[in-house]
């Protein structure tokens, strides 16, 4: 049995990840909360997005924090184009079309980004790398903490956002009744595109919180993205608290796992919650039944 | 109408096109005959998937050698014939690489070097024995490649046995030197392949033997993302002695995360340690990579030629790995056996590079005796990270500088 500093400072190590992978999911739950459609394109999105901020780093200097809000900008702008002319455009309104053309949009960034960077790791070291706070138990350095700060903030300005403006409203209009809607006047189609670019933002600014900590590579997405969808069905499929509360959860679980268990059969966990939760709560903590 | 004024135009046109083309290959016929007598070497590396970095690093090593050979004159014993290199990439797997050199074949290459890693190694070797060709591997440490009886089958470099022995003796060396410092050791290997479990279980098995205690091994899958738990047990076993025992990836995140949770024994010694004695680690992390210590394939830094070659591979843009000088050294080997059996045949390199004696090489070897297929001479250097430079701490006829052990606080 392990000494109690150590399983403390094992569930904080867990939730300081578990942030992070709540902002994965958040974009994944709110473009599945309007669009109803899985985006199998996540992590490749986040993975471009990343070498975006490796990009700023290593040719502008540009610190990854301070290139958040420019990173969240491009990639809110890529993903509304994404929506707005290639998966609106092609999917025809059916739901396993647009599944599919996910699919294949993901291996398209993928091999471009192999092609483009090769599978070589690319690595922000930002100087205050290894400075940060001693907690006695652990050592909580700088990219830790403002990963865990700023998921916090990001989604609860997007929930803010979601419940208090006009665009927020019509989200969730269309999320709820599309066709009432349209009828009501909300350019569907433009609201789709924004859910999307909102979710792939959501993505640019984990992009900039994880860059310090983990090198970059063509394959990066998939680790954050699988992890991000058992966040999504814990948590419950559209649903922003969810999402939070789920990463958290999962980054917990993961990290008490690897701690009693060991670093490979840690990983059992997550996948263990998430057929524990299809089995007895498919809805997840906080869904709604439809 | 129209269409048909043209087809007779074309056809005349095609006639004369033909007559003119064939006057140019009988002209060009001398010409073609001289460049058919350039000697093919097959060079077979996985610079795709997920060894690219390394294959990479390996072909163009090799490709070094190739036109180093060339600008001096290519190979004098047959009248200055000039090498040339036919590329095959093994994507990583072994049996796309075993498919390469049957291509090699149809190409007609007199020797093959490759293939970076031991698996692919192994099926490219076997390929080639079918087909009589001479195969030098470049870096697969598995002693299997060189325990099958095959006779094409040759290694330069140090295989696994020869590097977990010497590794295990030269810690112990070393320890006795700085008088007995290090007690405890916590071992850190990954358990997705054979390389990590085996180096543990010889490091395990060696330093036990020597009266170390073992206090913690903890293993881990490949790839990992996180060494947080890891490190916490690290901390919390507070071992004289880390090991770590994984692939490049890994070994850098690990010891960054060491860095950053303070984590610092009196020392970290790795056996083939994935990024221990790499110039990438050391420039993009120079403080979590200080005074690391390795015992790894190692060029012999007081040959005045070996750092011409890594100036050569500095100038092209890449960083002197193992896989560099390994694959040049490989590549070196075939052509001192060629110019010595003064012909591109299979079978009389096969038997210049079996009764190989070469001295003229950039590691620290000493001459080449063969033995079914090994390079008897073939040993390991001990590094260690100090300053911005991989130094040779041991043994004392290579060294550069003196160990830093155990590593000033």
């Amino acid at each position: 049995m392990y000494d109690p500093s150590i399983i403390a400072a094992s569930i904080i190590n867990g939730l300081m990840t578990g942030s992070v992978y709540s902002l994965v999911a958040l974009g994944l739950t709110l473009i599945y909360g309007v669009l109803h459609i899985i985006n199998f394109a996540h992590g490749s999105l986040l993975m471009l997005c990343m070498y975006g901020v490796w990009f700023l780093y290593a040719q502008a200097g540009i610190d990854p924090y301070l290139a958040l809000p420019l990173v969240a900008a491009g990639a809110y702008c890529l993903g509304y184009g994404l929506q707005r002319s290639v998966i609106g455009k092609t999917s025809h309104g059916r739901d396993e079309i647009i599944l599919l053309v996910t699919l294949g949009v993901s291996i398209i960034i993928e091999n471009i980004a192999l092609f483009v960077f090769t599978a070589n790791e690319r690595v922000v070291q930002v100087p205050y790398d290894i400075d940060g706070i001693d907690l006695g138990i652990t050592f909580l350095v700088i990219p830790q903490i403002a990963a865990f700060v700023a998921s916090l903030a990001i989604t609860a300005a997007l929930w803010l956002f979601i419940a208090r403006t006009d665009i927020g409203k019509a989200i969730r209009a269309v999320a709820k009744e599309r066709q009432g809607a349209r009828l009501v006047g909300v350019n569907v189609e433009h609201i789709f595109a924004v859910s999307f670019g909102i979710g792939t933002a959501c993505l640019g600014a984990a992009a900039c919180l994880l860059a310090p900590t983990f090198p970059i590579s063509p394959q990066i997405g998939y680790i954050f993205v699988l992890i991000a969808f058992t966040v999504v069905v814990l948590g419950g499929m559209g649903s922003f608290v969810g999402a939070l509360i789920g990463g958290l959860i999962i980054g917990v679980t993961e990290s008490l796992g690897g701690l009693f268990f060991g670093e490979s059969l840690g990983k059992l966990g997550i996948s263990l919650i998430f057929i524990l939760i299809l089995l007895f709560r498919p809805t997840g903590l906080f869904g709604q039944r439809t | 109408m129209t269409d048909k004024t043209k087809f007779q135009l074309d056809r005349r046109q095609l006639v004369a096109g033909t007559a003119a083309v064939a006057a140019t290959t009988a002209l060009g016929m001398p010409h073609i005959a001289r460049a058919a007598d350039a000697i093919k070497i097959g060079l077979i590396h996985p610079v795709t998937g997920f060894l690219q970095f390394s294959g990479s690093q390996c072909r163009f090593g090799a490709q070094l050698a190739i036109d180093e050979i060339n600008k001096n004159g290519g190979i004098k014993s047959m009248g200055g014939a000039m090498l040339e290199a036919v590329l095959g990439d093994a994507q990583s797997k072994a049996e796309i690489g075993a498919q390469e050199v049957t291509k090699m074949q149809e190409a007609g290459v007199a020797a093959i070097v490759g293939a970076y890693s031991s698996g692919i190694s192994t099926a490219t070797t076997q390929e080639a024995a079918k087909h009589g060709i001479p195969h030098v591997v470049d870096v697969g440490v598995s002693d299997k490649i060189v325990s099958r009886g095959l006779t094409n089958t040759f290694r330069f470099g140090p295989g696994f046995g020869v590097i977990a022995k010497q590794g295990v003796k030269s810690l112990i060396e070393l320890n006795k030197a700085a008088g007995n410092p290090v007690k405890t050791v916590a071992i850190v290997h990954e358990n997705s392949t054979p390389f990590g479990t085996g180096i543990a279980k010889l490091m395990t098995n060696g330093l036990k033997d020597a009266g170390f205690e073992i206090i913690e091994t903890l293993g881990h899958p490949s790839p990992n993302r996180d060494f947080s738990n890891i490190v916490l047990k690290l901390k919390a076993a507070n071992a004289d002695l880390v090991i770590p025992s994984n692939y490049y990836n890994e070994y850098v995140l690990l010891a960054r995360t060491m860095q950053r949770q303070r984590v610092s024994p009196k020392a970290i010694y790795s056996v083939l340690g994935g990024a221990a004695s790499q110039y990438k680690f050391l420039k993009e992390f120079p403080e979590a990579a200080q005074y690391i210590m390795d015992c790894n394939h190692w060029f012999n830094p007081k040959n005045p030629k070996a750092l011409e070659v890594r100036q050569a591979t500095r100038d092209g843009g890449k960083f002197f790995n193992y896989e560099v000088f390994l694959a040049y050294t490989a590549m070196m080997f075939v052509a001192d056996a060629m110019e010595r059996a003064g012909s591109a045949d299979r079978a009389k390199i096969t038997e210049a590079l079996a009764s190989s004696t070469w001295d003229g090489h950039i590691m620290p070897y000493g001459p080449t005796k063969i033995e079914n297929g090994q390079n008897t001479g073939a040993r390991p250097l001990n590094t260690q990270i100090i300053g911005k430079e991989i130094e040779v701490i041991a043994p004392a006829e290579y060294a550069t500088a003196k160990a830093a052990f155990p590593r000033p606080a």
